[in-house]
């Protein structure tokens, strides 16, 4: 007798976008089950052990904003803490913190298993059940039924997976975890196409047998930011472990050259299509035949463990090629490999399937998130997988679903790209994506944000309290700087003459002097006594960057306007492009085959020209004329 | 459904033929029902595509105008739509009388450019030939023409694009440096960036001085006739224009105010301006005319400045032409009719006096006899050959919209420069070299929004 059990939700993997939409959904209070092939590997780091970084904090932020877990977890969890770019603009700041890759799955499991509404299940889904383009529930690999009214696939790099290290190659997940060999064939069966993409990571080192004095000490910055705006700032001060940088040279690139034919990548043993940024060190050495040497971070993999993650080096060459390259490194001389490093090949989709709200076109309440969407790295799969739990609650309690745009939100620029663009590589977010990136800063994300996380329901009361109390004081001190003026008098001038600035010839505003580059609200604290005390220091940076960089941001308030203008003019779905005469038939495929929901995300698809859209421009004016 | 819109596309000038343009679903309905063949039984809407019918435009037993009408169904016509052009021989009057005619029976009146705008957005032609169409529409000589066909080959495409690849490469250099700052260090880079990118701020600033010398190419050579008073001005002015445009006395100061006149020499367009005698005169009125002559100098591109041969240059002459700086100025020593030899001791003294400026051209001249005529004109091709306006075949931007973005894209990147040199992050520097990379890709339509699409076609005049 088969058995059945039924559930609001199903979500099949238990990665960073698999929590995420987990969490979400249920404490949109949906019963949700969560689904994995080992319960030991939720929310596992099987790469890098860090979050955040250049762009990828922006995310964590936002998510964190939305209701998100990611940036609670890594604030418990981190054991090194950095802020990138700080000598560059505010909004190329970005929050990147080392983790104790154990520790921080067990509190993603611990945060888990006290969310009520949700079951944690170890089995391998094996089958997707739909009928007549609607969802209906999953069949595992054990012949049980769960009927749901959403399923979210966020299988990872799990999907007929194969790890390739030489030519030594196992069908199997990371760290020799089982993988999942049954649902492509599903998939495929319901219509929906897969794609086989690569991705890499380095050898782990026995911390023990590294000479450190050999490599240059990287420490955490002294002050501590927090991920989320939940976390109190002075909670989470702590003693910081280091990282340590060195360098390959030309004995390291001499051994890789001499072996790249045994590489699997050289070879074509590899099928899968890699990502261009993260390229393994073979690849490195081969396309930047110039340069003499590369930069190789040695980082922690815990505080529980000697293991080092080698960043920099990640390789699929043979085990004895991998020894003697590694060796070659400063301060690696002596250094035992714990484990090799491997290439990993997998099936996933082209994003183009699905709408802006992560569900497929073809069938109503499926959804997908994460790297099973053609991404890479833990942040981007984490926000894709909190959409996709928000939106597959909406879709199941009849609410409007969510669409970040490319104005509010890093999330929303990846989401477009992901289901708009023609992607070939796994997509990372960087952030020149993001062409508001000005409005886009880690330091607003609650301020873009925290209203809507509210609305969804994933922001607690207090929370938003709190955050409303925080927008107005800052509401408050941004205008008054814009309406004290200051007049030349002796202290002020005497100020402006230490501050090595030009002296006032007549009064000027707060808000102006703070704009000028030898000055910034903290210092001008000296010539500003009415300035409301107890400003908390993240409100004061707020007020700096604000009125410092107003020039700037209202610029881009501009090009916003110019932009939303395309998106809100919204396009038939299930349209028949091939009545729009005059349409270059490259454009009408592609138009056809993507159904853009809007002009503006119409035009962002390669291969339709500025004047396919007028012409589809024109047709919209006639529709409205009729 | 569409409008069908009619407009007169051949321009208000008087000319032998006007052409009244009809496009749209209705038009070849609307023609018929005004259009009436010699024998009478022929139907515009039953005759094949592409085809010209004589006939006369009727309004009931009124006959309008003797007609030619050419009927063009979509979709391979100017617009994409149903066209029909109906040749008038009557003049603007009538073509006016034969179009509200066709207003009369359905059709609405074009908006500027509206025929070039449908052309466009029913994929017709990209953006860039819309406004080279422009070009060609307003282009008064064979020079500006050629310019006009040349941006339709896409002259103007390729430099922009190579211009704009260069600002590319930088922005994404910095892109990746912010992006992975542990691997691609900027320290320094400000220097780099000003070592590349300020080649291109001066090729910039060269396309804009073209654009202002493209314009020369279509408004014509500003040219003004100066001189002291019956020294011979209204005679060159008739002598160019070909017909007594000016009163010609032998009393000084007869030319008060400034005859405008448009000629042609070989291909060149001048806009001639004769003025006053120049002198202090005692009569106000005289004395207005010689201040706007002066003022006509100064807007001037060349100054024909004539002087009598017979009395040599005076000192206000010297003064008068050594004050263009800017012009070119070709001293006609005139009258020479009245001389035994032309290369006499004033003329020898003139070509003295400016040896060693470039811009100052003297020449013997007789207005009367004709003598010096083809050295003048020989002289102003060389000066004003469309060639070496554009700068050996290099490329100009002539429309008022893409010289807009030029300045845009230039005066970004110049921002950008002057930040690198104030030290500003490159995150901000990158927004100033998007700014000038999106200004170029829109001048080659790379981007399209609605507010471009208007922008343009505002700028269109009547039909095509």
């Amino acid at each position: 007798m088969q058995l059945e059990e039924s559930y609001d939700i199903v979500v099949v993997g238990a990665g960073h976008a698999g929590c995420e939409a987990a969490l979400a959904g249920a404490r949109l209070s949906l019963s949700v089950i969560m689904f994995t092939v080992s319960v030991d590997s939720i929310a596992l780091m099987p790469c890098n052990p860090n979050i955040g970084g250049s762009s990828k904090g922006h995310l964590v932020r936002e998510l964190d904003a939305l209701g998100g877990e990611m940036g609670k977890n890594i604030d418990k969890t981190f054991i090194q803490s950095k802020m990138l770019n700080t000598s560059k603009g505010p909004a190329v700041h970005s929050l990147r913190a080392q983790a104790d890759k154990q520790w921080y799955s067990r509190e993603m499991r611990k945060t888990l298993e006290a969310q009520e509404n949700l079951t944690i299940r170890q089995a391998e889904v094996s089958e997707l059940l739909a009928a007549d383009g609607v969802i209906q529930g999953v069949k595992t690999s054990t012949g049980m039924i769960y009927r749901a009214k959403a399923v979210i696939l966020t299988t990872g790099v799990y999907l007929k997976a194969r790890c390739i290290t030489g030519d030594v190659s196992e069908y199997t997940g990371p760290n020799g975890l089982k993988a999942a060999n049954l649902l492509s064939a599903s998939l495929l069966a319901n219509g929906i196409e897969l794609r086989r993409y690569k991705t890499g990571t380095p050898a782990r080192m026995d911390g023990s047998t590294i000479d450190y004095s050999k490599m240059s000490e990287q420490k955490g910055d002294r002050k501590i930011v927090p991920f989320s705006f939940e976390t109190d700032p002075e909670s989470i001060q702590k003693e910081q472990v280091s990282c340590w940088l060195t360098y390959t040279n030309e004995e390291t690139h001499r051994i890789i050259r001499e072996n790249i034919d045994r590489s699997p990548l050289f070879s074509g043993d590899i099928e899968g299509v890699g990502p261009r940024y993260c390229p393994s060190i073979e690849d490195k050495v081969m396309r930047f035949a110039d340069k003499d040497r590369h930069q190789v971070f040695i980082e922690p993999e815990g505080l529980y463990t000697h293991e080092m993650y080698v960043d920099g080096m990640s390789s699929s060459l043979p085990e004895d090629v991998q020894i003697r390259m590694y060796r070659t490194v400063p301060g690696l001389e002596q250094a035992k490999i714990v484990r090799n490093a491997y290439a990993i090949e997998y099936d996933c989709i082209d994003a183009n399937q699905l709408r802006s709200t992560l569900e497929f076109k073809k069938i109503s309440g499926l959804y997908a998130a994460g790297q099973f969407n053609g991404s890479s790295g833990y942040e981007e799969a984490a926000a894709q997988g909190l959409l996709a739990g928000i939106n597959a609650a909406r879709h199941i309690s009849g609410q409007e679903e969510i669409i970040l745009d490319r104005s509010q939100a890093y999330i929303g620029v990846l989401i477009d790209d992901l289901v708009t663009k023609e992607n070939h590589e796994p997509y990372r977010m960087m952030t020149s994506r993001a062409e508001y990136r000005l409005l886009l800063r880690q330091d607003n994300a609650d301020l873009r944000l925290t209203e809507l996380g509210h609305e969804i329901g994933l922001i607690s009361e207090e929370r938003y309290r709190k955050f409303c109390a925080y927008r107005t004081a800052l509401q408050e001190e941004i205008s008054r700087l814009e309406n004290t003026f200051v007049g030349e008098t002796e202290e002020v001038q005497t100020f402006l003459r230490e501050h090595g600035t030009t002296e006032l010839k007549s009064g000027a505003t707060l808000a102006e002097l703070v704009r000028r580059p030898e000055l910034d609200y903290e210092s001008l604290a000296a010539i500003d006594p009415s300035r409301p005390s107890g400003l908390s220091e993240r409100l004061r940076e707020q007020v700096n960057i604000q009125v410092k960089y107003k020039g700037y941001i209202d610029r881009q308030m501009q090009a916003v306007e110019q932009f939303k203008k395309l998106e809100r003019r919204k396009l038939p779905q299930d349209f028949d492009y091939s009545q729009v005469p005059g349409l270059r038939i490259e454009a009408r495929e592609k138009l056809q085959r993507l159904q853009p929901e809007s002009v503006g995300q119409a035009q962002r698809i390669g291969g339709v020209s500025p004047a396919d859209i007028s012409v589809l421009l024109v047709w919209l004016t006639k529709q409205g004329v009729r | 459904m569409e409008k069908t819109i009619a407009a007169i596309s051949s321009g208000l000038q008087p000319s032998g033929i006007c052409i009244v343009r009809m496009s749209g679903p209705e038009a070849i309905g609307i023609a018929d029902s005004v259009y009436k063949s010699r024998g009478g039984k022929k139907h515009l809407s039953r005759v094949k595509s592409h085809t010209i019918h004589y006939g006369f435009v009727c309004n009931g037993d009124e006959i309008l105008d003797e007609v030619l009408v050419s009927v063009m169904k979509a979709p391979r016509t100017y617009t994409g739509e149903d066209v029909v052009e109906i040749n008038c021989h009557g003049g603007v009057l009538v073509a006016k009388r034969v179009l509200e005619l066709l207003c009369l029976r359905g059709a609405m009146p074009a908006e500027p450019g509206e025929f070039t705008k449908r052309a466009f957005l029913n994929g017709r032609m990209d953006l860039s030939k819309a406004e080279a169409v422009i070009g060609v529409i307003n282009a008064q000589n064979d020079f500006a023409l050629k310019s006009s066909v040349r941006q339709l080959q896409g002259a103007v495409s390729v430099k922009i694009r190579e211009l704009r690849e260069k600002i590319l490469d930088e922005m994404s250099f910095i892109e990746a440096a912010l992006d992975d700052p542990e691997h691609y260090d900027l320290d320094g880079y400000a220097e780099t960036l000003s070592g590349h990118l300020q080649p291109v701020e001066t090729e910039l600033q060269g396309l804009l001085l073209r654009a202002d010398q493209g314009s020369i190419l279509y408004e014509g050579v500003r040219t003004a006739i100066a001189g002291r008073p019956n020294a011979g001005k209204s005679s060159l002015l008739n002598m160019l224009a070909g017909y007594e445009r000016a009163i010609v006395t032998e009393i000084a100061g007869t030319t008060r105010d400034v005859l405008r006149e448009q000629v042609q020499i070989r291909g060149i367009s001048l806009c001639l301006m004769d003025t006053a005698g120049l002198r202090e005169a005692s009569d106000p009125v005289e004395q207005i005319g010689v201040n706007r002559a002066r003022e006509a100098i100064e807007e001037a591109d060349l100054v024909l400045y004539v002087a009598d041969a017979a009395l040599g240059l005076s000192e206000e002459d010297l003064q008068t032409i050594r004050s263009c700086e800017k012009q070119e100025v070709i001293l006609l020593m005139n009258k020479t009719d009245l001389l035994q030899d032309t290369e006499n001791e004033t003329v020898l003294a003139a070509r003295e006096q400016f040896f060693g400026c470039p811009k100052v051209h003297v020449m013997p001249f007789s207005a009367k006899t004709g003598e010096g005529q083809k050295k003048l004109e020989d002289l102003i091709v060389s000066l004003y050959d469309a060639e070496k306006l554009l700068y050996n075949n290099e490329v100009t931007i002539t429309s008022a919209r893409q010289k807009e973005l030029l300045r845009k894209a230039k005066e970004s990147l110049s921002m950008a420069l002057q930040g690198a040199e104030l030290g500003v992050s490159e995150d901000f520097l990158n927004v100033d070299l998007m700014n000038s990379y999106r200004a170029l890709s829109e001048i080659i339509g790379e981007e399209v929004t609605d507010d471009v699409i208007d922008r343009v076609f505002e700028k269109f005049c009547m039909g095509k």
